[in-house]
């Protein structure tokens, strides 16, 4: 650090004598370096990026400092609520019991959760195909891709919760409208991911497919789909990885079944402790069972193209 | 030969879509899924969200009940990931490939942002509203578990990915451990962790939604009384403020992410 504030301000010096220089000497100035021209390769000096750096980290301080500022420490005792927060993670986690289903039905309802997530990302993946493809810059019309990405970004800006629960006014509280409502977000973050893996595909194969006469439909099934199906499917994994997190939390906060009510259930209505407990290490097994395969997934087929 | 290519190429797809086909009849006979009502649904609610869901003056009222809590719910979402990224930042340091102390240290710190990232936040939630009820502190301490997973695994990659050799050519000129730290890994895998820090905290307002949903805290909250109520004009101004904060945040990052990155 202070290395780099004694460069900093050296070359602050040299520069002022230079521009004092300059100022006695106008004719030449263009011969001369200036602040803007000295580069010390490497050694950054604080530049218009670092600058940017500190002023976010300085704002964000300040504005953490101002929520514990003005935080209402009044209406519960947060000392007590640390230590009754250990002691339920304490039983919670090393006295995980389900009493009020067999593990037959935990299961059952760990794979209507599953379910929830499947049908969730395989609409998000039809639709977002579609989508992808008009989004892409080297596939379609600079307006087109325009509007597809300024409509994805006002989908992923609502949160999924309040997506699912506009659709149960219409469809009621249940799977329907859980997965309808939780495609919105699959198929915005899989629009963005598709149609990047579709712009890495080189510009003259496309060129080339359109002087041999191939049309639009042609181009895209025998040259885009096949070069980025690696990366489509490696993307449209890791989305069904945060849908199985999001059915959970839709299942406890929307009613859409599966796991989550019964996490939902045991915590909010039974404050059964040792049941959070044992629902929490379920879903935690089947996440990590969840990335494992993913990871497996995508090295055999990284290896296979 | 042309032709096993080609073959093989087809059944590959063809087994594709059937196990596509099976999973997705599994998965509408187990969630009990009503296809037809499922499509339905979506023009029914277009229908009625046109007819009902849109801010009327009336509902402009609200608007001192609910600014307070949006605001609140931003700063909650702002603290939760500062804090949790000045810790994911130790924890990253010890569980990275490149900086790490010894083994053990990596292990026990790649297994806490495991640990923490896959456990729902639903759970956290509903642990926490047991001892600290309704106050900011549940959606805060909620929110904060959350990202310190996602955030401590996120700035492992990028100190990885940092590499190697700068930290090499330190340790050869006799460098210590934290002049390392300090002089080579940070200020290089600076712009990059920032820009997941810009990334948590638009994932964490749209995660407090649900927290508050859960918890019956902060803007969340303030949807779902309404939503109860059936005033939709009065929970559609809520969505259209939040849809506003997630976008100018959004672009606020993403000028960001231009100047550091």
């Amino acid at each position: 650090m202070q290395f780099k504030e004694l460069i900093a301000q050296e070359t602050n010096n040299i520069c002022e004598q230079l521009s004092s220089y300059e100022d006695r000497h106008t004719p030449f100035k263009e011969l001369f370096l200036t602040k803007d021209t000295i580069n010390f390769g490497p050694i950054k000096l604080l530049d218009r990026a670092s600058i940017a750096m500190r002023a976010v980290v300085l704002f964000l301080t300040v504005l953490t400092i101002y929520f514990f500022s003005t935080l209402d420490y009044q209406s519960i005792d947060v000392l007590k609520g640390f230590t009754d927060t250990f002691v339920n993670f304490k039983t919670m986690f090393l006295n995980p019991y389900a009493q009020r289903f067999t593990l037959g039905e935990a299961f059952y309802n760990v794979v209507v959760t599953l379910g929830l997530a499947f049908l969730t990302t395989l609409i998000g993946g039809i639709v977002a195909l579609l989508l992808g493809l008009l989004a892409a810059q080297n596939l379609a019309p600079k307006q087109v891709t325009n509007l597809i990405k300024g409509f994805v970004a006002i989908i992923r800006a609502v949160p999924t919760i309040l997506w699912v629960l506009i659709f149960a006014v219409a469809a009621g509280l249940g799977s329907a409208a859980a997965i309808i409502g939780m495609s919105f977000h699959s198929i915005s973050y899989l629009t963005k991911a598709y149609s990047e893996s579709f712009e890495d595909l080189d510009r003259s194969v496309i060129e080339a497919l359109m002087a041999s006469g191939a049309n639009w439909w042609q181009i895209v099934f025998q040259a885009v789909i096949p070069s980025s199906v690696t990366y489509l499917l490696s993307w449209t994994f890791l989305r069904f990885e945060i849908n199985f997190a999001n059915a959970v939390a839709m299942g406890a906060a929307a009613g859409a079944g599966g796991i989550g009510f019964d996490l939902f259930m045991a915590g909010g209505f039974y404050f059964d402790l040792r049941e959070v407990g044992f629902i929490t290490y379920l879903i935690i097994a089947i996440a990590i069972a969840l990335e494992v395969f993913s990871t497996n997934i995508k090295g055999k087929l990284q290896k296979s193209i | 030969m042309r032709d096993d290519i080609f073959t093989k190429r087809r059944n590959d797809s063809f087994v594709f879509f059937l196990a596509l086909l099976i999973l997705s009849v599994g998965s509408i006979v187990i969630t009990e899924y009503d296809v037809i009502k499922g499509f339905t649904s979506i023009t029914k609610a277009v229908v009625w969200g046109g007819s009902n869901f849109y801010p009327d003056a009336e509902s402009l009222r609200i608007l001192p009940e609910i600014l307070p809590k949006l605001q609140e719910t931003v700063l909650m979402s702002i603290a939760a990931t500062t804090v949790a990224a000045v810790l994911a930042l130790v924890l990253s340091l010890a569980g990275s490939q490149t900086t790490r102390i010894n083994r053990i240290f990596s292990i026990v710190s790649r297994g806490i942002a495991s640990l923490f990232r896959n456990i729902p936040i639903v759970a956290w939630a509903m642990v926490l509203m047991i001892s600290f009820s309704q106050s900011p502190l549940t959606g805060y301490l909620a929110l904060f578990f959350g990202s310190l997973g996602f955030l401590t695994r996120a700035f492992m990659e990028t100190i990885d990915e940092v590499g190697n050799n700068s930290i090499e050519a330190l340790q050869a000129t006799g460098a210590s451990y934290f002049h390392i730290i300090f002089q080579a890994v940070l200020p290089a895998s600076m712009p990059q962790m920032i820009s997941w820090l810009l990334y948590m905290i638009e994932t964490n307002i749209r995660d407090a939604t649900l927290v508050g949903v859960l918890t019956g805290t902060g803007i969340g909250f303030s949807f779902d009384l309404y939503y109860k109520r059936f005033d939709y004009h009065a929970a559609s101004l809520v969505v259209l403020l939040i849809v506003i904060t997630v976008i100018v945040i959004e672009l606020v990052s993403n000028n960001i992410r231009r100047v550091i990155l």
